[in-house]
């Protein structure tokens, strides 16, 4: 392969940044970023929500133009005005949210973007991919629909995607975010192979475990600045260890042995008070997509946390779109404090106290064109003192908003912003403003964490724990033990739309969840 | 995360100008909508020049027909009442992301049954509690005409685009039969309903001809225009239109919304016919489409759903339409080339936002 002959000259750079600084209204997305992009290397960049990760990568893509400092490709300094030109000069890019045409087999995708007039090269297809293949030790099923893999296969295919066109420099954006933990390590140890054919790899993420796990060199941004970087020779000098406490030392800036290690909780929960959340039997309708739930029962009182743990799709969706409302349930009750809302629709059941904080931010939590300030309000529409007599009144939303965004510290360049403009994490911090204010009394909490970085998964977790020391009732639906293991009193286990256990969080309750998640009594 | 920074970044980039200052932006806008009308008239002239017509000389009957003659401007601006209460209409219903294509059937229906009721009413009551039932019952059957469309989207998910366009079809030949069975005027050998004495209909304003309709709908459009961006109801609507998935979890009513949308965009396409026949032409003949139902959305799109701007823009519709009706008979071109003409606009509209689009994204790159 041309392109792996091409750059098997070690040491030198394939691709390297200069004083790069780009802005956008409001933010400067990176400022003065220095990288060095080698062959044989897996240069991982680290950084959080809003770092300039993306920006560097769009840049180095050739989806966007720095505005001072220059891009060398080959040592010389080369503008990437295209992606079709990044492809051309060998940089291949694997983005974060698959690029694949799932009714179409994987040959047909991998053919896609060829010459119009010509039939599509099947044979000359196969024959490449073997040789890739073979030589990165994967297997890849051509003849396989897309929709029928799973995430792991489906970006094994865009690497070979980014192989077959002799790319010498390959960016994974995030890629490890939808990756089953099996998957990771899979995809580390193929990336370990590629770089040893001589590519250069930049490998994007905010987990300061794979990075240490993974890389070669870790350049870690910070608000759009490069912070600190951590060369080969230094890396291998370092355990795992050392190299993650000195990544949270450069991001920042206080020492912490394991950043997502957990404090024990904080026992609140009041033995002697009635429950504020009681559901008992509740059963949902399965649909052509979705799992349905049966007899579901549980108690929270105020103050305390009920942790449901579980693989993913076991039904936590639905447990939380039927306790909302969103869902209708097909028998069973629901009580908030001790009044019957299973029949309420969802407005009435948060005017009395019920809020639901989704983890699908910008699909149902927001509207993503409307600005920030509305999306505060956004179940709130008509109430006073925001509307009067149905009429917005602006001047009281903006004034209520700037407040809940000091109070919840939201980063957005004014309250006008599209909230979609903002991360991940600023989203998340609108929700919470909006489930957590006034009149809430029990709160759903579902992935309240997912996808965020370290920095406001901690800053959430916290709020999480502020809510149940108010003496609210917590529910929190999660996949990530750890969490459930650091904040919660009692963690109930779903599996296959029921609950199979509930365990007190004390000393064993980790192996106890972790064999009711198997299928073994607890 | 970055899932959402990407996105951002380029949505970032798209949004730069809207912040700065806002009379650059207005010049802008501005050279965006008026320069290609001119591109677009210059080839449309290439077309009548293909056809062997001078195009300066049809584009001077246009423009001195629909615009400078004295008759001619009261003919616009009496025309422009029911295309205006038409685009509030699709306004309300763009805006929540509902498309009512069936504007035609809805103000068909809206004007028999108005050219029904109306001389009957005037006889038994005073002339303006006559016309105002008549503009009531016609927004009520325009109403009730669209819920077949709005129950359907509303409970089973149904794509209202293809029902409402099978009802505007089912709409016109009810109309059409209604003439001719119901409310046939036995006095004409034409089917026609009964024609409303020119006293009793709308007033005209001051020593003109131009139909006090032109105020109602002038009205209807601004009252539309601040409630779908004033108020809490055109918030809710706003939000089913932009993300029907928020609207479920913020817990509105999306089925009523849905329904009330159609509602009131049916009742406005209605009150058009109304107006059109209490106002203009006092009586419906059996054959009679006028067909602005279709005509109004390119309008309401380059006004982009904007109350103030959809004003404009009925406005220069009605201009070219007028004018085209006479420059079409003085020149022999068919009368139809005043759509060929709006769609011309259209198209290069369309081009100008798509290049500016691409200018501005490689700029700020």
């Amino acid at each position: 392969m041309s392109g792996f002959s091409s750059s098997s000259v070690a040491g030198r750079d394939i691709v390297a940044l200069e004083g790069v600084t780009k802005r956008f209204p409001g933010i400067v997305a990176n400022d003065s970023v220095d990288l060095s992009i080698r062959p044989g290397e897996v240069h991982v960049l680290l950084g959080e929500n809003g770092a300039g990760k993306s920006t560097l990568i769009g840049m180095l893509s050739g989806l966007q133009q720095p505005d001072e400092g220059r891009i060398l490709v080959d040592g010389k300094p080369t503008p990437i005005t295209s992606p079709r030109h990044a492809l051309a000069l060998g940089i291949g890019t694997v983005f974060q949210h698959m690029m694949l045409v799932p009714t179409l087999t994987v040959a047909e995708n991998l053919l896609l973007g060829g010459p119009w007039w010509q039939r599509p090269r099947t044979e000359e297809l196969a024959a490449r991919v073997a040789e890739i293949t073979g030589m990165l030790g994967i297997t890849v099923k051509l003849q396989a629909k897309v929709s029928e893999l799973s995430l792991g296969e489906q970006q094994q295919v865009e690497i070979l995607r980014a192989m077959l066109r002799n790319s010498r420099l390959l960016i994974l954006d995030e890629s490890t975010s939808m990756l089953t933990p099996k998957g990771i390590d899979e995809l580390g140890a193929l990336m370990r192979r590629l770089v040893e054919q001589g590519l250069a790899i930049v490998f994007i993420t905010h987990k300061l475990k794979e990075a240490a796990a993974f890389g070669d060199r870790i350049s870690v941004l910070k608000l759009g600045r490069k912070v600190g970087e951590i060369p080969p020779e230094r890396f291998r000098t370092l355990g795992e260890q050392e190299i993650v406490s000195e990544i949270v030392e450069l991001m920042f800036g206080k020492q912490k042995d394991d950043p997502e290690a957990v404090e024990r909780p904080v026992r609140t929960a009041r033995a002697g008070t009635a429950p504020l959340l009681q559901v008992a039997d509740l059963a949902v309708a399965p649909t052509d997509n979705a799992p349905g739930l049966s007899s579901i029962s549980f108690d929270i009182r105020p103050g305390e946390i009920l942790g449901i743990a579980g693989i993913d799709g076991n039904g936590q969706k639905q447990l939380a779109e039927a306790l909302a409302g969103q869902r209708t349930a097909a028998g069973g009750s629901i009580r908030l404090d001790g009044a019957a809302i299973e029949t309420l629709s969802v407005g009435e059941r948060r005017r009395r106290g019920l809020r639901y904080l989704t983890d699908d931010r910008l699909g149902e939590g927001t509207v993503g064109t409307f600005p920030v300030s509305i999306n505060f309000f956004l179940k709130q529409v008509g109430a006073a003192p925001f509307w009067r007599n149905g009429v917005e009144k602006r001047a009281e939303i903006d004034k209520r908003a700037a407040q809940l965004v000091r109070e919840y510290d939201v980063r957005t360049p004014s309250l006008k912003t599209p909230v979609a403009r903002l991360s991940g994490g600023n989203i998340q911090k609108v929700l919470l403003a909006r489930e957590l204010a006034e009149g809430a009394q029990v709160v759903i909490f579902n992935k309240p964490t997912y996808g965020l970085d370290l920095a406001n998964t901690l800053a959430s977790r916290q709020r999480i724990r502020d809510t149940a020391a108010r003496g609210l009732a917590v529910l929190l639906i999660s996949t990530d033990l750890e969490e459930l293991l650091g904040l919660c009193d009692r963690i109930a286990v779903i599996a296959d739309g029921a609950l199979v256990g509930t365990v007190e969080n004390v000393d064993d309750a980790r192996t106890k969840v972790g064999r009711l998640m198997i299928g073994l009594a607890a | 995360m970055s899932i959402d920074t990407a996105p951002t970044v380029s949505a970032t980039a798209l949004d730069a100008t809207s912040g700065a200052t806002t009379r650059r932006d207005i010049a802008h806008r501005l050279l965006m909508t008026l320069g290609p009308i001119l591109v677009a008239l210059v080839i449309a002239g290439c077309i009548l020049l293909a056809v062997g017509v001078d195009p300066l000389a049809y584009y001077g009957f246009v423009l001195e027909k629909g615009l400078f003659s004295p008759l001619g401007i009261q003919q616009t601006l009496t025309r422009m009442a029911p295309l205006l209460f038409l685009a509030a209409g699709l306004i309300v219903a763009f805006r929540a992301g509902m498309w009512n294509l069936g504007g035609d059937g809805q103000f068909l229906l809206g004007a028999v049954t108005a050219a029904a009721s109306a001389p009957m009413f005037v006889q038994v009551m005073p002339a303006w509690l006559a016309l105002v039932c008549s503009f009531l019952i016609a927004m009520v059957v325009a109403m009730i005409w669209s819920l077949v469309p709005a129950l359907l989207r509303a409970y089973q998910g149904v794509n209202e685009i293809i029902t409402t366009l099978m009802m505007t079809f089912l709409g016109t030949s009810l109309a059409n039969v209604l003439v001719k069975l119901a409310f046939r005027d036995p006095n004409t050998t034409v089917p026609q309903t009964r024609t409303l004495p020119v006293e009793d209909r709308l007033p005209r304003l001051f020593e003109t001809t131009i139909t006090s309709g032109l105020l109602l709908g002038l009205a209807a459009i601004v009252i539309v225009h601040l409630v779908m961006t004033r108020t809490a109801f055109g918030l809710k609507l706003r939000i089913v239109g932009a993300n029907p998935r928020a609207a479920v979890h913020s817990g509105l009513g999306v089925p009523g919304l849905t329904v009330a949308v159609f509602a009131i965009s049916a009742g406005l396409a209605g009150l058009a016919g109304a107006v059109d026949i209490i106002g203009v032409q006092g009586n419906v003949r059996a054959d009679w489409n006028p067909a602005y139902g279709l005509a109004v959305i390119p309008a309401v799109f380059l006004a982009r759903m904007n109350g103030f701007a959809a004003i404009g823009f009925v406005f220069l519709l009605s201009v070219l339409s007028i004018g085209g009706e006479s420059a079409a008979r003085r020149l022999g071109v068919p009368n139809h080339f005043t759509l060929v003409l709006v769609s011309i606009v259209l198209i290069v509209l369309a081009l100008a936002e798509y290049f500016d689009h691409r200018y501005n994204q490689s700029r700020r790159a």
